[in-house]
């Protein structure tokens, strides 16, 4: 199978216009006959649910969380860009287009980037008008503020909630829609399969969390918004509940899975703290505009420090190592997330980390303090301060805070066209579970804006050309696939109740997490990355053989949730390893030690690495296997970054 | 630490229900309240024991996913979510009573885990602003004081957790309902459906069986996102002023 990303031809900037223009149309009275399923009610699926039903078309809208406003969009806290200009400071679309392009290291789509930076201005006006409660100046229109790496100010926020506020829009009007009648909601229902009919998507598996009961949904198409897998680390800034298993079914009914290698780890996490720990808390990037990064300059300081003999404010200027302004002095702490993970890691690898476990950087404030008045500080930061000190019992006015990355976000996803149609006709996916946009890292502020651009101003347009080319006919629930994959399913269940083992589900999350940190993390190598696909491989044996899942199928079970998603979990680890195996580059958070520069910077290989690797799963136990769509640069001149 | 969890069980909506105690060792003051109940969790699960089932998800205090009535307070001793609230805030040796949230409108589902589907019931009555993507004006074109955008702000942070009902002796959601009132009612998109919105929104928190406000604060005082009782009075006002001049009821 050719990959066919379906970009429409002609001027980057007329492609989006003419692709819709020439798109097919249901006609208003015919919408009422099409049923569409919606997975998952985070920002991109609470939006296209949304913008569906509006249109006139019935959904049926699925979270398995208990209400549609839980999704872990809600936590995303800096902001959402949108190519306004409403500062005069020389933003474009262009602009916006060039940046994300760039940001992702230039293994994105640039017709799909385009469209992004082209429709997120709509985006703030939509959310606007349903009443989201963005920052304002005292004349009371929008403030902005700069994020990551731009050099304009794009930015729009809801103080540090950002995410909460346009999840509570989408909500809103997702809401709207069920006291309307046309989506019909299913909480704490959890998607297991996808049922497909001579080669369509047309419907979907789900069990009921609270009764167990395994029910089987027809649609004539499928949305999985169900957001990524930066869970298979274990410890990642996500929700508890993130899970890849919807995208993975997907996959083994033939949805191709591109980039799973491309990972973001994010610089500025609140250091693990023990082996009971569930989840990592993220600190605001912004914190690194006015925190100054350090460890000790020797071995012995950091180890005297780590046993507790001094204390980091007793040590001199001179005994501290700046690192990242050390080695990049134009750029100093404000290097893209990329570069300032892997640098807090070699430091720590040298054994100058801080923290009791050494797995720990400090982000200092005190020249902050000094310069600017703790009163100016406080006003900036105050709530992240404030929850540093609870989680950490730490005051970060008095001391240094520590500091570690962490996983926070998968550029990887389902392979999609610029229809956001998978390889399985009719079955999309939009928002953090397609790859489409952020190439191999994702800029700050650009998750809201792709799960709202799918959702409201991208997917209305292009599921109109499908099902316009598909007859209005309902899809027959009774049809034997259903039934087929119906058993399929319970036969999954009643076999990962019946393996009666020893260890439980988060005993084997847990070792899949340190070997995917360990090999498939910051820092990758051929060798470590061989040795983790062995160490996987013995891994999903074990899991199926020794697991421990309690209690029935027919009541509320946690371990039977998890047990599921952990199994996922480890055949995903297994293709994010043969992925970052097969890409012999370094890009973005990527990086193969192997491909570096001789300062230690990611080297790219953009001769035969320019490509989106798509992999296609054959068969249990097999090797996937890999399709290549080469990224096609017209429009933008692709260089070495450098932060120097 | 050493503590002593007094633990509500219930196996399904229909059972009775009762307290189970569970001695807890090697607690270190830096877990999370959750962590801890994760680590009790895997000692049930090994012993073959079925775990405690609470609801949580970000632990980012943020989601309104977690709940628990901690030693008779919802969400614990601080003005906080479970999620984030972490063993130094408790004693070695103590005896930690866990309950779910109590409210007629917020069946239990099993042990630790209720319903709050009525707060989404409410929110679909009239939560919203009745705009179709697409078509809206500028955004720039709909300027709102700064003063007002906080307000709104204030009152649009609610997670939706519950906790308000919690600790409320009524029962009552008057705190979740009008912080959504407020938001929309300070807004100039807000405008056209005011009194509508009111309305119905207050009508579906009394149809879920919610209780009455008499004033007590304790909503306030419990709410972790420190949601303010002012925004009570707005309700009222705004459902007073619809009702004299109800068009559609």
């Amino acid at each position: 199978m050719i990959l066919d990303s379906k970009i429409p031809a002609g001027p980057l900037a007329e492609k989006w216009t003419k692709h819709k223009f020439n798109s097919k149309l249901v006609n208003p009275a015919n919408k009422r006959k099409y049923d569409v399923i919606v997975v998952g009610t985070g920002l991109a699926g609470a939006s296209a649910a949304a913008s569906l039903a509006e249109l006139g078309y019935n959904v049926k809208a699925f979270t398995f969380h208990d209400s549609p406003r839980r999704a872990h969009s809600i936590a995303a806290q800096g902001g959402i860009n949108a190519a306004k200009n409403y500062q005069n400071d020389g933003d474009s679309i262009f602009r916006l287009f060039y940046d994300t392009i760039k940001g992702g290291d230039y293994r994105a789509r640039e017709a799909n980037v385009y469209r992004l930076a082209e429709v997120s201005v709509k985006i703030i006006d939509q959310c606007v008008a349903q009443g989201v409660p963005f920052a304002r100046e005292y004349g009371g229109l929008l403030a902005n503020r700069s994020f990551g790496g731009a050099q304009v100010s794009r930015t729009f926020y809801a103080r540090g909630q950002t995410g909460q506020q346009l999840l509570l829009g989408a909500y809103s009007a997702l809401s709207r829609q069920v006291a309307n009648g046309k989506v019909k909601l299913y909480p704490r229902t959890e998607m297991m399969d996808v049922v497909m009919i001579d080669g369509h998507a047309r419907g979907i598996v789900t069990r009921n969390l609270i009764t167990g009961a395994v029910e089987t949904h027809a649609a004539h198409a499928v949305l999985l918004c169900t957001g990524g897998y930066g869970n298979v680390f274990f410890l990642s800034t996500n929700a508890m509940g993130c899970n890849v298993t919807a995208a993975w079914r997907a996959h083994k009914r033939g949805a191709y899975f591109a980039n799973p290698c491309f990972t973001q780890i994010h610089p500025t996490c609140i250091p693990v703290s023990g082996d009971h720990q569930s989840k990592l808390t993220l600190m605001s990037e912004s914190l690194r505009n006015d925190g100054r990064v350090w460890v000790p300059a020797t071995k012995e300081t950091a180890e005297k420090l780590r046993k507790g003999q001094i204390k980091a404010n007793d040590i001199k200027e001179e005994d501290r190592d700046y690192f990242l302004e050390r080695k990049y002095p134009s750029f100093g702490n404000l290097v893209p997330r990329d570069v300032a993970s892997r640098n807090a890691k070699y430091v720590c690898d040298e054994g100058r980390g801080v923290n009791e476990t050494g797995e720990a950087v400090f982000l200092d404030f005190r020249d902050a303090i000094k310069r600017d008045s703790r009163k100016v500080i406080e006003q900036k930061y105050g709530n992240l301060f404030d929850m540093y000190k609870q989680i950490t019992g730490e005051d970060p006015y008095e001391v240094p805070m520590m500091i570690y990355p962490a996983v926070h976000y998968t550029m990887g996803g389902l392979w999609v066209d610029y229809n956001l149609m998978t390889t399985i006709p009719g079955l999309y996916a939009l928002g953090e579970a397609n790859f489409s946009d952020h190439g191999a890292n994702r800029l700050g502020a650009s998750a809201l804006m792709q799960g709202l651009a799918d959702g409201y101003f991208v997917i209305p347009y292009t599921i109109g050309d499908y099902l316009a080319q598909t007859p209005p006919v309902k899809v027959d629930v009774n049809h034997p696939e259903f039934s087929k994959v119906a058993m399929e399913v319970k036969d999954r269940i009643s076999h990962l109740l019946n393996i009666d083992g020893k260890k439980t589900v988060d005993h084997f999350h847990k070792r899949l997490g340190k070997i995917m940190w360990n090999e498939c993390g910051m820092a990758r190598t051929e060798e470590g990355l061989k040795k983790a696909k062995a160490e996987i491989k013995a891994l999903k044996k074990e899991f199926w053989s020794d697991v421990k899942v309690l209690g029935a199928n027919e009541e509320l079970n946690l371990s039977l949730e998890k047990a599921h998603r952990v199994a996922d979990f480890i055949e995903l680890g297994e293709l994010m390893i043969d992925d970052a195996l097969n890409r012999n580059e370094s890009c973005g958070g990527h990086f193969r030690e192997e491909y570096q520069t001789p300062e230690g910077e990611a080297l790219r290989d953009d001769e035969n690495y320019a490509y989106v690797a798509a992999w296609k799963y054959v068969g249990e136990n097999q090797e996937e296997e890999l399709y290549k769509e080469p990224l096609v640069f017209e429009n933008v001149k692709l260089t070495q970054r450098s932060y120097k | 630490m050493k503590l002593t969890l007094k633990i509500w069980r219930q196996k399904n909506a229909s059972d009775k229900g009762g307290f189970a105690t569970y001695p807890v060792d090697h607690v270190s003051k830096d877990m999370s309240f959750l962590e801890m109940l994760d680590v009790l969790n895997e000692n049930l699960t090994e012993k073959g024991e079925d775990p405690v089932h609470f609801d949580h998800d970000c632990r980012e205090g943020i989601c309104g996913t977690c709940s628990l009535y901690i030693n008779g307070k919802p969400h614990g001793p601080l003005q906080t979510t479970t999620c984030q609230l972490h063993m130094r805030s408790f004693n070695d040796g103590e005896t930690i009573t866990i309950e779910p949230w109590r409210a007629k409108a917020f069946p239990v589902l099993k042990d630790l885990v209720v319903d709050r589907s009525a707060f989404d019931r409410i929110i679909q009555a009239g939560g919203y602003v009745s705009v179709n993507t697409g078509g809206v004006p500028d955004a720039n074109e709909i300027p709102i004081p700064k003063t007002v955008a906080d307000l709104a702000m204030d009152a649009a942070q609610c997670i939706g957790c519950g906790a308000c009902v919690a600790a409320c002796k009524n029962a009552s959601a008057m705190l979740f309902t009008s912080a959504k009132i407020s938001q929309l009612a300070l807004l100039p998109q807000g405008q056209v459906e005011r009194k509508t919105r009111a309305e119905k929104m207050v009508a579906q928190m009394d149809a879920e069986g919610f209780g009455a406000c008499t004033n007590t604060g304790a909503c306030e005082a419990e709410c972790p996102k420190g949601i303010s009782i002012t925004n009570i009075a707005r309700m009222n006002r705004e459902y007073f002023s619809a009702v004299v001049s109800s068009e559609n009821m």
